[in-house]
């Protein structure tokens, strides 16, 4: 008799793989719009052509590794990987950069380790860290806001200059791009200015850098919605971003002149993202309530000592590879007091 | 006890199905042909058979008797003709077959002559004890334990509180809501002797909330009651499982059962409102345990309802007086969609333990090859334990069973909470269970092992010291031979130098 | 260059007693290898590994001189479990041995036993009852299934039936080996 092997319960909630997945790529589109409006088109090529190269490379592999299509390649983990990376990249990233990045982070930091549930690091924040280490120079070279740009692209213009590395009305990619906000205020303060100083620029908006304050607020916006749909818990987000908050604040209370204020690195660069959509990945995260608490102030602090203290503008990729690595002893240390288990 | 309700962590709201069984009143399941008996029905040792095949039965007679300590009589639910002791499949998730007595039944019902008391109290407490073992009488809520332990408060123990179990949270299963709707009298009854027998200060009923009936029934009872002024009905909120025993006792008191320990460690007795029941009719009316009211019901079955159903009763017939029209492929649950277990066949007969049959149902698991674990944690936030299934899952699939026991693998009380929510739909409580019985598998082998390495080493010993005292004579032997041969030839040198045999002087 | 070589030996040295010291005040008294081993064997005492038993065995093995692959009531979990405490490769199980075969128990049918005592010498965890001219029984409770009784006995009246399971000493299957689409065994 069919099934008679099989233990209960035979009940099942409604809870799926692929549910948390969509909800989580619909929880970007705000975000999304916001780049769009601020950067540019040129995100929304990067980020098909990521979705085509990591669906292609997700096939490969499972063939490659005698596993069915079919659960596999529609359980949208690939499709989510590639879109954070592709909002990751700069705007202008050439095609061969994304694929490269996709590559790396299907292959390596995925299916070698064993696939989907497996890999204990981000792949979207391998292969970003991957990138930023072999290419410096295209992975530093952002756009500046539109309102700004000297020649704003649009969409054909973008497709030209991420596929051909040129544009077709002569103007040097140099006098394009610009950097972001955070690579300004590190390099003016290696210059001596002080932040009160650099914030005039135009390049800054009210709190953090111009039109990236608007977009981490719509990362906010999509994290409460994943919070509310219950995809993620809160324990991350806000443990990172409360420790990211106090430790700007005391220094900022010690000592202003050595970075922006709080709000200006809540706001800037990749703090939102980080805490609601990269920090807060199931499968690489911390999985105890406590355990994802330290998780997440952990990501803050190790953000905030990169970013000030370290040699790159923004530390959020390189402050979640090093607490993954943690997971597992942080994992160890915070077990539950089980049921009935002795004081 | 204080009124305040605690709550325990994890846990689910389930859609209760509870309705589609209580829209009629308990019916009874007529004679069956043929009863097939178990003789091991409960927790402990089988019982041991005391008739023949071609004995005559009346019904409530004893043909079984308790074996050992953990072990209950068995009662012959009908009158008739014992016509096989052999072995016949049973209601178990292996399929297996074990022990059973057959009663071919002559449609007569005739009771053996039996007697209860006017008045409990005239009796002793090991008396009481003794008629509900005698009486056949086990947890009725699905465990099977001899109920006569559990009202010993033995040496060491002062019991304060009789905890009476009428919360059934499982979905679908209503045998205990309409048993409190409709025989609340009787369950009180039960409630006066356990009292008793405890020598308990007070009694709580605990009946979920969303059985507002059966709570307005047993308080109305209960109000006829001068003499049970220390017992009353608390409605706890609704949320599965909450009628496991430990996170009842942790809702109602706030405190845990410690980890190997029983709720008597806390002053605290449960007990099913059934089993209290049966107590009743056992000791008030000398009735010996032979039926329970069984739950049948499902997507598939049209007159869903609760059944008086007599043990031994095949269960296809209890479906088809249900009209169930089973669909192909889906399981036939016995017990609840959560912790029930699919039985191999439906021949099988209806035991005291067999709190409900279930075939369909809404929301089924899907039967389908799991996805990996994506680490997501929902499992370890569902847990009433506070275990990490996910933990558990991940070593009992590497077969690494010291890590299970590492992280309390044998304090998961397979509610099935982490595999309901599991989004990759992986079987959890079915690792748990395998890891479970290999690890009692192993240790069973290692005392057998161990066992057999103690006879070989002293079979080996006996062996040597067998030998040496061989050698030991054979030394003796031959020292002994030399040392005649020695005096003979002392003695011929003699002979030779004295040839007149004149002693020396 | 002196002082690098003189700074590298003084460290070398340091750290040398360091862990010399820490070798000795730290040392844990554990179980020699051969006993270690010995608890994982199932003590069957057939001799199909070709050892007079599951103690030589062992031995042979704490030693380096036997493979783990010769024990076939052990089975591949024994063979794991050894592999795992030896930290060497898994081996498949040793054709030459014997195979893995289901547990099985000997049973003496009483109206062919003779009284020779024969068996009774054979059996390596003395589990034959019985005395010369006197029936032999086994007790059931104490054979480990080692077959060494039955090629003794002249008039072949040893038997090896199958241990059959019963709901208690039943284990829920594993569920990797279940394919779960259809439900049933893969």
């Amino acid at each position: 008799m069919p099934l008679s092997r099989l233990s209960s319960p035979f009940l099942s909630g409604t809870n799926r793989v692929t549910l948390q997945m969509l909800q989580l790529l619909l929880a970007l589109v705000p975000a999304v719009i916001g780049i769009v409006y601020f950067f540019g088109p040129s995100v929304l090529i990067t980020m098909t052509l990521a979705i085509v190269v990591a669906l292609l490379t997700e096939a490969l592999m499972l063939k490659l590794r005698n596993r069915p299509l079919k659960p596999f390649l529609t359980d949208g983990s690939a499709i989510v990987t590639a879109v954070l990376l592709a909002i990751a990249l700069p705007p202008l990233a050439p095609w061969w950069l994304v694929t490269i990045g996709i590559l790396f982070a299907i292959i390596f930091a995925k299916h070698l380790y064993g696939g989907l549930g497996y890999n204990p690091f981000n792949p979207a924040m391998v292969a970003y860290v991957v990138l930023l280490i072999s290419f410096p120079l295209e992975m530093t070279t952002w756009l500046p806001v539109t309102t700004l740009s000297e020649h704003p692209l649009d969409f054909a213009s973008a497709f030209q200059v991420i596929f051909t590395g040129q544009i077709s009305s002569g103007v040097a990619i140099d006098a394009l791009s610009g950097a972001t906000p955070l690579d300004t205020m590190k390099t003016h303060i290696g210059l001596l200015q002080t932040p009160a100083e650099i914030i005039q620029q135009p390049l800054f908006g009210l709190f953090g850098g111009k039109g990236w304050e608007w977009i981490n607020g719509l990362f906010i916006v999509g994290g409460l919605y994943l919070i509310y749909r219950r995809v993620i818990s809160w324990h991350i987000p806000v443990a990172m971003i409360a420790s990211l908050a106090t430790i700007s604040a005391i220094t900022w209370f010690i000592s202003p002149e050595i970075t922006g204020s709080p709000l200006f690195h809540l706001l800037s660069g990749g703090t939102m993202l980080g805490a609601f959509f990269i920090a807060t990945d199931p499968i690489t995260a911390s999985t105890t309530v406590k355990g994802r608490i330290v998780f997440g102030a952990g990501v803050g602090l190790l953000t905030y000592i990169i970013r000030v203290w370290g040699g790159y503008p923004d530390g959020v990729a390189f402050a979640v590879l090093l607490m993954n690595m943690m997971v597992p002893l942080i994992d160890y240390y915070t077990q539950p007091k089980v049921y009935g288990a002795k004081q | 006890m204080t009124d305040k309700l605690s709550s325990f962590p994890g846990g689910l709201v389930l859609d209760g199905q509870k309705r589609r069984s209580t829209q009629t009143p308990i019916r009874q399941i007529p004679l069956s042909k043929k009863l097939i008996l178990p003789l091991q029905q409960h927790i402990g040792e089988a019982s041991a058979p005391i008739v023949e095949i071609g004995d005559r039965v009346l019904k409530g007679q004893k043909i079984a008797r308790a074996e050992g300590h953990v072990s209950v009589y068995l009662h012959a639910p009908s009158s008739g003709v014992i016509t096989a002791i052999d072995e016949q499949p049973i209601p178990h998730p292996s399929g297996l077959s074990a022990l059973c007595i057959t009663i071919e039944t002559d449609g007569e019902d005739r009771w053996i002559e039996h007697k209860g008391s006017a008045d409990f109290r005239q009796l002793t407490e090991h008396d009481i004890r003794h008629q509900i073992r005698e009486a056949g009488i086990v947890g009725l809520g699905g465990a099977g334990f001899p109920s006569f332990i559990k009202l010993n408060p033995g040496v060491h123990h002062h019991i304060e509180t009789l905890v009476l179990n009428g919360v059934e949270c499982e979905p679908y299963i209503t045998c205990d809501d309409m048993l409190m709707r409709e025989r609340a009298d009787g369950i009180l009854d039960g409630i006066e002797i356990m009292i008793f027998a405890l020598r308990v200060k007070h009694c709580i009923i605990a009946i979920e909330d969303n059985k507002a009936e059966a709570i307005a029934a047993v308080e109305a009872a209960l109000s006829q009651r001068p003499k049970l002024q220390n017992t009353k009905v608390v409605a706890i909120p609704t949320r599965y499982p909450a009628g496991s025993e430990k996170q009842l006792i942790q809702v109602l008191t706030g405190k845990q059962v410690p980890s190997g320990g029983l709720p008597i460690d806390l002053s605290i007795v449960c007990h099913n409102v059934g089993t209290s029941y049966a107590i009743g009719r056992a000791i008030n009316h000398g009735e010996p345990l032979i039926s329970r009211i069984v739950t049948v019901t499902g997507t598939d079955v049209k007159h869903a309802g609760n059944f008086e159903t007599l043990f031994g009763t095949p269960m296809d017939e209890v479906l088809a007086f249900c009209e169930t029209k089973h669909q192909p492929g889906e399981p036939f649950i016995l017990g609840g969609p959560m912790m029930g277990y699919n039985l191999s066949g439906v021949n099988l007969p209806v035991t005291k333990t067999a709190n409900c049959i279930l075939v369909g149902v809404d929301n089924a698991a899907p039967a389908s090859k799991p996805l990996p674990c994506i680490r997501c944690g929902e499992c370890a936030t569902a847990c009433p334990v506070s275990l990490l299934p996910q933990q558990l899952y991940w070593h009992a699939r590497a077969k690494d069973l010291e890590k299970t026991q590492d992280y309390n693998l044998f304090d998961c009380i397979e509610c099935g909470c982490c595999s309901y929510v599991c989004p990759s739909k992986i079987p959890l409580v079915h690792y748990f269970r395998f890891a479970k019985t290999e690890i009692m598998n192993q240790q069973q082998e290692t005392l057998k092992a161990d066992n057999a390495r103690i006879r070989h080493d002293n079979r080996q010993q006996r062996q040597e010291a067998e030998k040496k005292e061989k050698e030991e004579r054979q030394r003796q032997r031959k020292a002994a031979l030399a040392a005649t041969k020695a005096a003979k030839e002392k003695e011929a040198a003699e002979k030779a130098n004295n040839p007149d045999n004149v002693e020396n002087n | 260059m002196l002082s690098a070589i003189a700074a590298i030996t003084l460290m070398a040295l340091f750290f040398g007693l360091l862990l010399g010291y820490a070798s000795i005040r730290f040392k844990v008294e554990g179980d020699p290898i051969a006993d270690q081993i010995d608890k994982l064997l199932p003590q069957t005492q057939c001799g199909q590994c070709s050892f007079a038993g599951c103690r030589p065995y062992a031995e042979a093995m704490a030693a380096g001189e036997a493979d783990i692959n010769r024990c076939p009531p052990g089975g591949e979990a024994t063979i794991q479990a050894l592999a795992d405490l030896l930290e060497v490769e898994v081996l498949a199980l040793d054709e030459e041995c014997g195979e893995e075969k289901p547990k099985t128990l000997a049973v003496i049918v009483e109206d062919r036993c003779i009284g020779c005592t024969l068996c009774i010498q054979a059996c390596p965890v003395d589990a034959i009852l019985g005395a010369a001219k006197q029936m032999h029984t086994v007790i059931t409770e104490e054979c480990t299934g080692c077959e060494l009784c039955v090629p003794p006995c002249p008039v072949d009246c040893i038997d090896m039936i199958e241990v059959k399971q019963n709901p208690n000493t039943w284990r829920w299957p594993d569920p990797d080996h279940l394919d779960l689409k259809s439900g049933g065994e893969s």
